[in-house]
């Protein structure tokens, strides 16, 4: 099995889908000749040809709005942003179109559409390089919301998320880039959307998380196996829709919860995780849920030092496991 | 800052204490090891003293309440530490005067929790598998912060069958013996046991007519109920019965007693031959010797003989030790030492524990064959019945023998009919040994 990086498994994803079906196309800023700022593009164009794979103007309500417009003709467009940060201009159409062609037309319209957009921070990207932005559509029925971890996951989760009828927002963590790496099989794999995974087995404390955090965890997770204490990390991978049923089942191994994003704590997606924990796990809790997420400040700082203040890390994580291990 | 005065651990198999009469007040200046109350329990009445010297503060358990052991009963003032004005009477009087034990309210069975759960209070998930697991919750240890019972610690102990309802270590009806030492008992016990006794719980169907009387129950009876439903609910009982001939035995007790009264100034009875024979068949069946211990089968090394001493209300078994290394003069004394200081009350809670096995003198009033109830968590119980002479064939003849039944009870659970058997047999061997002539 060939071990390969994050935005490798993207790219695979598509150049397989691609492949597959003539109908999946790919459109955004610089993903065609120059192959995407990140690379995640790289070679699709020579292989597919400017028809199918398209450089943009600088406008994300366009990418948006082309690939709705496409997506309801048929096509299986795949929109890249540039950034996550860079979706602010293409929400409407996200939002008020795209998550919503299938009600409003009583289900006769549909939305194939994949979003793409690398979130996240760590990689001094900065104020307008590093958000997260999962929670403004977490709250919008009608959107499905991938979150992936690993290489084998955003292989097998996009190649889905292309498949879907429905628009997919696909949010690639951009520290696990090139960071992350591992194991994908060659052949043609999914995974289903709405699947969490047990990332790893532990009695003492749950963490429930998805991206780069996952990572963070599993590291705090192996740090504190040292003294003792074992952590149950639950990869939520999708966060819309959500799998209640392995959250319920995480929380029931050892009674106590963290929640950890790196995306702020008010009005984080930590917020729902732990509702769904307090009304239906009630009598599995052995202590408080608790949320570790980012503070509420306006936006990743350019200085190093705050940064690394501001962003979560694995002794951060240990440290708040410990306190409930302790409890 | 008044220090609190908590109800001591009065024996090993004590849970509660009612508080018999105050010997100080508040105000009063308390000397160290001063006794500052009186408490009686099921078996003793004992005096608590102080632990430090100062003042009373504030009595908190009245007169006549019981309290559990660790709960506080008064506060007391050290010597030389801040004065503390000491409390209004009002605090004392506004305490239900007479919670006597017959309904434990429930806040007196909750600070026991104390000891287990830090703060007393219990998560959701600690709760729910206590409930699912008939787990007593005041009898785990908490590994959590502040002692806080995890979710661990009580998985923990349903693996480990510990603190099941009822169960050791502090089971909430004082057994009269020293609970065995059982490091895991599973044994799942009357839950009514641990919180309201047997013997509180209103009867049904028990009507009140005009001339009944109605006898409150004394925490002896109610130790006596609970222990034998207790008995009579855990151990599966059989038992068998054996005729001996103690022709022999009765000769030579006429021959001596007399004798043996002005030498050693006690009366020689039966009893200590019979404990004897009981003794040396332990000795060659030491499997009768046992306990249950829930997950196993515990054979006790030493041989104390626990004897049933009737008072007129009351039913007492106090404990001879190492009956083995007794010789029937001494058996002789040690039985008329504890039947005086039975009768007299004045028994002490070391004189109650360690049994390992029960005899039973029934003959004592003429009963002729009985089914005991075994005194747990002995394994067995044996009955020496009266001696009548009755006519039995000897060498194909009547014959006049001096003839007395034994009868033994058994926890099926520890022993069955066969072993039970050869042990009775030897002791009906035993005892048909003794001859006008044997010496003791």
């Amino acid at each position: 099995m060939a071990v390969m990086s994050y935005i490798e498994a993207v790219t695979l994803a598509m150049r397989e889908e691609m492949q597959r079906d003539s109908q999946v196309f790919v459109l955004g800023e610089d993903v065609g000749v120059r192959g995407g700022v990140f690379r995640a593009t790289d070679g699709l164009y020579s292989e597919f040809g400017e028809d199918r794979v398209l450089d943009t103007p600088l406008t994300e309500s366009a990418i948006a709005g082309v690939a709705i417009g496409a997506a309801a003709y048929g096509k299986r467009p795949i929109a890249e942003m540039q950034f996550a940060d860079f979706i602010m201009p293409a929400i409407n159409q996200i939002i008020s179109e795209a998550a919503k062609i299938r009600y409003r037309s009583n289900n006769k319209w549909s939305c194939p559409m994949v979003v793409r957009a690398p979130y996240g921070g760590g990689i001094h990207g900065a104020l307008y390089h590093s958000q997260s932005v999962e929670k403004i559509f977490t709250g919008v029925p009608g959107l499905k919301i991938v979150t992936p971890s690993t290489p084998y996951d955003v292989k097998g989760l996009l190649k889905s998320a292309i498949r879907d009828d429905d628009p997919v927002l696909f949010f690639e963590h951009k520290r696990c880039y090139r960071l992350i790496k591992g194991e994908v099989p060659a052949d043609d794999y999914t995974i289903p959307i709405g699947k969490a995974d047990v990332k790893r087995e532990g009695t003492d404390v749950t963490v429930i998380t998805y991206g780069m955090m996952v990572h963070f965890a599993l590291q705090a997770a192996e740090q504190l196996e040292k003294d003792g204490i074992s952590v149950h990390v639950l990869d939520l991978r999708t966060l819309v829709p959500l799998d209640k049923e392995a959250i319920l089942e995480a929380v029931a191994k050892t009674g106590k919860v963290l929640v950890v994003h790196e995306d702020n704590l008010t009005g984080g997606f930590g917020g729902e995780v732990s509702a769904i924990i307090a009304e239906e796990a009630f009598f599995e809790l052995d202590a408080p849920v608790r949320r570790l997420a980012g503070p509420d400040v306006p936006a990743m700082p350019y200085s190093p030092t705050l940064e690394k203040e501001f962003i979560l890390n694995p002794d951060k994580i240990a440290k708040a496991i410990r306190e409930l291990a302790e409890f | 800052m008044a220090t609190e005065i908590k109800m001591p651990q009065l024996g090993e198999s004590v849970t509660e204490g009612t508080i018999a009469k105050w010997l100080k007040k508040p105000g009063d200046p308390v000397a160290k090891y001063e006794a500052i109350c009186e408490v009686s329990t099921d078996k003793v009445n004992a005096e608590v003293p102080a632990t430090f010297e100062g003042t009373m503060v504030e009595i908190v358990a009245g007169e006549g309440e019981t309290v559990a052991v660790g709960e506080i009963i008064c506060k007391m003032a050290e010597e030389g530490a801040e004065p503390v004005a000491p409390a209004t009477p009002a605090v004392e009087e506004s305490k239900p005067a007479a919670t006597n034990t017959s309904a434990p309210a429930p806040e007196k069975a909750a600070p026991t929790g104390k000891r287990g759960s830090g703060s007393g209070r219990f998560s959701p998930a600690v709760l729910r598998l206590a409930q699912e697991n008939d787990i007593d919750l005041t009898l785990l240890t908490g590994t959590g912060a502040g002692g806080r019972i995890t979710r661990k610690d009580i998985l923990a102990a349903i693996e480990q069958g510990i603190g099941k309802v009822g169960s050791a270590p502090t089971p909430r009806a004082v057994s009269v013996e020293e609970p065995v030492v059982v490091p895991t008992p599973t044994v799942d016990v009357d839950t009514a046991l641990s919180t309201t006794p047997i013997a509180s719980k209103p009867a049904v169907g028990v009507v009140t007519e005009e001339g009944d009387i109605e006898i409150p129950l004394t925490s002896v009876r109610k130790t006596i109920a609970s222990r034998m439903v207790q008995s009579k609910h855990e151990a599966p009982h059989a038992w068998t019965m054996m005729e001996v001939d103690v022709t022999g035995l009765v000769e030579l007790r006429n021959k001596m007693k007399n004798d043996f009264k002005v030498r050693e100034g006690v009366s020689l009875t039966f009893m200590p031959f019979f404990i004897k024979a009981v003794s040396d068949a332990l000795k060659e069946f030491p499997v009768i010797n046992s306990m249950w211990g829930g997950d196993k089968i515990i054979q006790k090394k030493r041989i104390n003989i626990s004897i049933a001493v009737a008072t007129d209300d009351a039913l007492y078994v106090p404990v001879i030790p190492d009956v083995d290394e007794l010789s029937i003069l001494g058996l002789a004394k040690k039985v008329n030492t504890l039947a005086q200081k039975t009768r007299a009350g004045k028994l002490d809670l070391s004189d109650l524990q360690g049994g390992t096995f029960t005899v039973n003198n029934t003959g004592s009033f003429g009963s002729v064959m009985s089914q005991p109830i075994i005194n747990q968590p002995q394994a067995a119980i044996l009955s020496f019945e009266a001696i009548v002479k009755r006519p039995v064939v000897v060498n194909n003849m009547f014959a006049v023998r001096d003839m007395m039944n034994i009868c033994m009870s058994l926890d099926h659970r520890v022993l069955d009919g066969l072993v039970a058997g050869r042990f009775l047999a030897r002791v009906k061997e035993l005892l048909e040994e003794y001859t006008v002539d044997s010496t003791f």
